[in-house]
């Protein structure tokens, strides 16, 4: 199951990394301000909508990742490794939405 | 021609190598110059061989930091120069000398269910299976599998995670998966799931790369990836 969740939250984060460099640029050759970018994503549910999406795929890949990388490279298994990956998939998603929210409102 | 230097590894998990000087001949191959060092120069030094025409898998070793058959590796393609490195197979016990314990790689294709698992019995008819199906074919391309060790020993995940089942026993669980006459797919399936399964491979290809059969395990790792997803979506995992 995490395998196959994070192959998904990998083709998610493939469109979304694509969506968010592109706003990035726009915003960067436009000289958009902060309260330019407010302005446009105050209330703005499908931006709102799309960063949530965001970060949700990186609350699911990242820990699974993580938890690949430390169980190989250190020899860290069991479920001390899997509470630890859930605590920080938690953190992420949290942290996250409470940015996207923050931009919306 | 110049007498090769070989390095042989001598002890258990501990030991040295040792270097002797053995002469070359023509069409010499690897397992020819540790016989010639048995035979001639140190009676006891430790090795394993049976048929010495690549179809027993029992005289792998490393050559020169890669896993190699010994009886069908010419030295004179491997050699450094004149310079040979012999070594025991990579992340398996070391008995002695050139010597390795394969209990662990052998329990590993019983883990993933390698046995063969029919329905019908010595009264039926004979299964007929066509052998341009492809099904048939994708079991083919896995089926040569001679269990040398070579994969097992070239793979870096068994390194990282010891409880990988490894490229042989996993496809040796897509030969069987993909034969019609075998019933015991979902548990197969659910043998090869998991974090040492078919799920922990990296794609690094190295088994493929050294497999001496020309065997595609990365491939059959792909086909279990696709089929655990398939009966995971369908529920029946």
């Amino acid at each position: 199951m995490l395998w196959i969740a994070q192959r998904a939250s990998a083709a998610v984060l493939a469109l979304c990394v694509i969506v968010h460099l592109i706003t990035i640029i726009y915003a960067v050759r436009n000289g958009l301000s902060a309260a330019g970018i407010l302005e446009r994503t105050r209330g703005n549910y499908g931006w709102f909508v799309f960063y949530a999406v965001f970060v949700a795929a990186i609350a699911v890949h990242a820990p699974i990742g993580l938890r690949n990388i430390l169980s190989e490279m250190l020899g860290w298994r069991g479920a001390a490794l899997n509470l630890l990956v859930l605590v920080l998939a938690i953190a992420l998603a949290l942290s996250g939405w409470r940015a996207a929210f923050a931009v919306f409102t | 021609m110049d007498a090769l230097r070989v390095s042989v590894w001598r002890g258990k998990e501990s030991g040295e190598f040792r270097t002797y000087e053995v002469p070359q001949f023509a069409s010499q191959t690897v397992l020819d110059v540790v016989t010639y060092i048995q035979r001639n120069l140190e009676p006891t030094l430790s090795y394993r061989f049976a048929c010495r025409v690549g179809m027993c898998g029992s005289c792998a070793m490393t050559v020169n930091g890669k896993a190699r058959w010994t009886c069908r590796t010419h030295a004179a393609k491997v050699a450094a120069g004149n310079a040979l490195e012999i070594a025991p197979l990579n992340h398996l016990p070391v008995i002695k000398d050139l010597v390795t314990d394969m209990t662990r790689f052998f329990d590993k294709w019983a883990q993933a269910q390698g046995q063969f698992r029919g329905e019908r019995t010595r009264k039926d008819d004979f299964a007929r299976v066509k052998p341009d199906s492809a099904q048939r074919q994708q079991a083919d391309a896995g089926i040569e599998c001679i269990g040398c060790g070579v994969c097992y020993s070239a793979c870096d995940v068994v390194a990282w995670n010891p409880d990988y089942l490894g490229p042989a026993a996993l496809n040796r669980a897509w030969t069987l998966l993909t034969d019609v006459r075998d019933i015991a797919r979902v548990e197969r399936l659910a043998a090869v799931a998991g974090d040492a399964g078919c799920h922990a491979c990296h794609t690094h290809m190295s088994c493929t790369e050294l497999c001496p059969k020309h065997i595609a395990p990365t491939a059959s790792i792909a086909g279990l990836k696709r089929a655990v997803t398939g009966a995971v979506l369908k529920g029946e995992l």
